[in-house]
């Protein structure tokens, strides 16, 4: 393999690194649609799961530009098996109850916020455009979580309490976002991909600050599990793309 | 699910470019001011329609009572010398 091809591969293993953590995490929160506990939710959730959708297009349009194969957005998104997706085990999670899907939007969204600030300084100008363009849609995102987690938590009794299950619960989850793959490495080597070590510090801090104000505990849990960005995926991810590829599967090659 | 029925009704109103008025978009429901202020983002302005949202509890709108039509309304309506309409708007003048 020459500099140039495995350059390529890298890279694109890098973008799906980003994109698959929007691609899964719209899926969940599409499951959503016409299920949310108002209208109101409903509607604000399916459009964060647009803007999520949006971003992943642009990934996988980049990925599928510089991939050495013959591929296009789709069958990055549609065609690859479970053992190739690179989302974090945390976007992958059910929609258990309203403080799950809370939490892990919060959860994902501090992190996602902060990738995405420095992302828009990539040499990689596709990259930095597509984070650039992104970084607002996150900064809404991020507000609308961490508004409900604050809300939830400083609610009644019940929300409180659901909350907190929620956290405590996808707590474990949270060590693998800071978890750098080879690709990831890599291309941090170069000066292209972000070293997301970097802000794991100013990531625990904000998280922390916000479950406070919710007037939430901490979790102290220290056992956290990984696997998602290496394709290792948690017992939910088969069922989410049988939901996801059906279409192509079943219809190869169907447009809309 | 008992707690969203005690959500108050909030009047939203979008202004949707720069130099116009806000207009009455809808209501929606929300439990504060600021949580009206990001439903009505969802709901009102996700087709790029605004570029700034007023909400405001319809508790507090004092509306007119239809039966009141008669008096409030109807002795306006046979006084055309009251309209501007014997002048000419330059084209320039637009939103009038």
């Amino acid at each position: 393999m020459n500099a140039t091809s495995k350059d390529s591969r890298l890279r694109g293993n890098y973008i799906l690194t980003i994109a698959d953590n929007s691609l899964i995490l719209a899926q969940r929160l599409g499951e959503l649609c016409g299920h949310g506990p108002t209208l109101e939710t409903d509607i604000a959730l399916t459009n964060i799961a647009l803007d999520l959708l949006g971003q992943t297009r642009s990934y996988y349009q980049y990925a599928a530009k510089i991939s050495e194969e013959d591929k296009t957005e789709d069958d990055i998104a549609f065609l690859r098996i479970e053992r190739e997706y690179k989302n974090c085990l945390l976007v992958e999670q059910p929609n258990t109850h309203f403080g799950y899907v809370i939490g892990r939007q919060f959860l994902f969204d501090v992190y996602h916020f902060m990738l995405m600030e420095k992302l828009q300084n990539s040499p990689d100008e596709t990259l930095a455009a597509i984070a650039k363009k992104g970084i607002k849609e996150v900064s809404y995102h991020k507000r609308f979580s961490s508004d409900w987690v604050k809300r939830l938590g400083d609610g009644t009794e019940e929300s409180k309490a659901k909350m907190q299950e929620a956290i405590d619960d996808l707590w474990r989850f949270t060590d693998e976002l800071f978890f750098m793959t080879e690709a990831e490495k890599e291309m941090a080597k170069e000066g292209i991909g972000i070293d997301v070590s970097t802000f794991k510090e100013k990531y625990y801090e904000e998280v922390s600050e916000v479950l406070k104000q919710a007037t939430l505990t901490v979790p102290e849990n220290k056992y956290f599990t990984k696997g998602g960005k290496e394709g290792i995926h948690t017992e939910h991810m088969g069922y989410i793309l049988a939901d996801l590829q059906y279409m192509q599967r079943t219809y190869p090659n169907m447009q809309w | 699910m008992s707690e969203k029925k005690n959500w108050p009704l909030w009047e939203i109103f979008v202004r949707s470019k720069n130099g116009l008025e806000h207009r009455h978009f809808g209501s929606l429901h929300a439990a504060d001011a600021e949580m009206a202020l990001e439903n009505a983002r969802d709901v009102y302005t996700r087709r790029n329609e605004g570029v700034s949202i007023w909400v405001v509890e319809s508790k507090h709108i004092t509306a007119s009572n239809p039966a009141d039509n008669g008096e409030l309304f109807e002795p306006a309506q046979d006084k055309v010398y009251r309209h501007p309409t014997f002048y000419d708007l330059p084209d320039e003048v637009k939103h009038m």
